[in-house]
């Protein structure tokens, strides 16, 4: 029970939007579809649901071949960015137009629409019309009517976007269990690491039309493939910097020059990238942690958490930071880092090193 | 504080209410003045009361031209509306065929309203005319000038011609604003072509829709040029609408106090049919 894209490939007037796409989605399984704007998130759904069809490549469902089968043959649902219902039909009969076009009778769709409507705790504004519900209504709505049906793929196509975040959050922690009893593809797309990271499940992390890692959320977020995944699968970004490997020692150029720690004692001596996140970087020294100089660019404070965007070596750092601390555009400033905690990344972009995940 | 704003703002909107009054409201009381008194001279007049409006509501002349124009009105909204939310929909939605056939559908409303009469005029004549010549070569025995049913399809054609392009354009904009999501998703519900539009086109146009249909009935009701060039209300007084009853009363025979009655009249009426028109839609749109 499953769906399979199976070098799947899209190009439009020249410009490639997927390339060469081969994944396998399981039923019951929540999966992530991460990546920025214009990743190609949409178009792979759409060939999904069999509103577009693919330049080559075939899409599998169950064994099937479905790529060429329209999409009103095919068993989808689907929620939108924008809040997607039948402006003059009332909310039980958004609920119920697929199941009316169906053709189920009548005492089959009352029954299946009221308990849609009490899932997602909307069956008290059954009688209204979309335009009267609030924006978290009216998407509840709107995934209510891609629910009702029990289709075998439910494609959701970052809807929370345009919830403010407190409604965000609270439908967000409902999504899981939405699903979790349920028999069905699910696909969820988004450009926030931290809504894949909250929904678990698999992610597939996709840049430029192409799947750069497919896995386990978690084991994707502590073992990013390659530095793309680390830019878009962390929010800030991990902080990137080529090092030279050597006689037990990584350096960078004058900036640097400390003891190798030992998750990657076993690198060979060479060129790498070494990533940091920006919570493994402190403001305050201590002995077990080495000391790098950078040039303020500008402070976020956030509440709680202060944002440090720094100029290190040339290149873009972010430092997160508990607590205020009021710091000046072009102002030196020492950072530390925990070797112990850092990534290493081949000449040819690959993981080689990952700090052990019990210390996070 | 807050006092002194708003008359900041009663400041601000006062040359507004200057020009208002000097354009609208100023000549709106002269006719009202005009409306209760005979008047011979600058300095014989008489105040007549009601006498003007007990006469012009008693017109049968006038009751032929409100008739008619309300036939009029509504035949332009019956072929206009639907006519125009259906060519609205056939149009491109991208491509460079957008700006030509927009161009294209802009140009009967460039065109000046007695010149559009000129057109047609000229357009539909039995003799040299290209389509009077041409209908009367097809068997047809057309002419606008000598039979009323003819004067009446060629001033509704005139008119089909000359505005349905404001609807078009008015329901092009509102069709635009529709994301293309509702059409994926209706394609996934499986809805048919009809149930897009009744369920997701029409609703959605509705607002533009409410404007587009006042905004024909308030020109439909007071149209004067363009029938006034093509048949001079004729034959007869078969095309002869308010507007032009109203001149010729007050330009014509010179009966400034009915002619003063009769325009408060004409005025009421179409403020209260514009009114329940704007009701009704608004009405519509909540019973969904």
């Amino acid at each position: 029970m499953s769906l399979v894209l199976e070098g799947v490939s899209r190009t439009v007037g020249g410009e490639v939007y997927l390339d060469d796409i081969n994944l396998t989605f399981e039923r019951g399984e929540f999966n992530v579809l991460l990546g920025l704007t214009e990743a190609g998130k949409t178009t792979m759904m759409r060939i999904m649901a069999g509103l577009e069809p693919p330049n080559t490549g075939r899409v599998v469902e169950d064994g099937q071949d479905v790529t060429r089968v329209p999409v009103r043959k095919r068993s989808v649902g689907m929620v939108y960015q924008q809040f997607i219902n039948y402006p003059s039909l009332s909310v039980y009969d958004n609920i119920a137009s697929p199941l009316k076009l169906a053709g189920l009778d009548k005492g089959q769709i009352d029954r299946l629409v009221r308990t849609e409507a009490e899932r997602l705790g909307i069956d008290h504004l059954i009688d209204r019309l979309p335009a009267e519900l609030s924006g978290g209504q009216q998407q509840r709505c709107a995934m209510a009517r891609a629910l009702v049906r029990d289709a075998r793929l439910v494609l959701l196509d970052e809807p929370l976007v345009n919830l403010d975040y407190k409604l965000r959050e609270g439908l967000r922690s409902e999504l899981r269990t939405l699903f979790a009893d349920r028999d069905t593809v699910v696909v969820y797309a988004t450009t926030e690491p931290e809504e894949a990271l909250v929904l678990g499940g698999k992610t597939t992390v996709l840049h430029e039309g192409r799947v750069i890692q497919h896995g386990v959320t978690a084991e994707c977020y502590r073992h990013p493939a390659n530095t793309t995944v680390t830019q878009v699968f962390a929010d800030p970004p991990m902080n990137l910097m080529p090092v030279v490997v050597g006689d037990g020692e990584v350096s960078v150029g004058g900036l640097l020059r400390a003891p190798l720690p030992g998750h990657m004692k076993d690198l060979a001596p060479g060129h790498y990238t070494l990533g940091v996140r920006p919570h493994h970087l402190y403001v305050a020294g201590a002995d077990n942690l080495v000391t790098l100089h950078g040039t303020v660019e500008v402070a976020e404070i956030a509440g709680s958490v202060t944002y440090v965007h720094l100029e290190v070596n040339g290149r873009d750092w972010v430092v997160e930071e508990r607590g205020v601390h009021p710091v000046h555009p072009g102002e030196r400033f020492d950072i530390h880092m925990d070797l112990n905690r850092a990534y290493a990344f081949d000449s040819a972009d690959q993981l080689v090193a990952a700090p052990d995940s019990q210390r996070g | 504080m807050e006092k002194r704003e708003y008359q900041w703002a009663w400041l601000m909107v006062l040359p507004v209410v200057l020009v208002v009054a000097f354009s609208a409201i100023m000549p709106l009381m002269t006719v009202v003045n005009y409306s209760v008194q005979d008047i011979f001279g600058p300095d014989s007049r008489f105040f007549v009361g009601t006498e003007w409006f007990k006469e012009v509501l008693r017109d049968p002349q006038l009751h032929g031209a409100l008739i008619r124009q309300i036939i009029f009105s509504a035949a332009v909204l019956l072929i206009q509306i639907p006519l125009g939310i259906g060519l609205a929909l056939c149009l491109p939605k991208k491509g460079p065929w957008v700006s030509v056939s927009l161009v294209l559908l802009a140009l009967p409303l460039l065109v000046p309203w007695n010149v559009v009469g000129t057109i047609w005029q000229v357009f539909a004549r039995p003799d040299v005319g290209l389509a009077g010549v041409f209908l009367n070569s097809i068997g047809l025995d057309y002419n606008y000038t000598g039979d009323s049913v003819d004067a009446w399809v060629t001033v509704l054609v005139m008119d089909v011609w000359h505005w349905t392009s404001l609807v078009i354009l008015l329901c092009y904009a509102g069709l635009q604003a529709i994301p293309d999501a509702f059409y994926q998703a209706a394609r996934i519900d499986g809805a048919s072509r009809w149930a897009v539009f009744r369920y997701i086109e029409l609703p959605k146009l509705k607002g533009v829709l409410l404007i587009a249909i006042l905004l024909r009935f308030i020109f439909s009701f007071r149209i004067y040029a363009e029938p006034f060039v093509l048949t001079g209300g004729g034959p007869g007084n078969a095309t002869t609408f308010l507007s032009q009853r109203l001149t010729t009363m007050a330009v014509g025979q010179f009966d400034l106090g009915p002619a003063a009655a009769f325009s408060l009249v004409y005025f009421l009426i179409i403020l209260l049919f514009s009114y329940v028109f704007y009701l009704t839609i608004l009405n519509m749109d909540r019973e969904g």
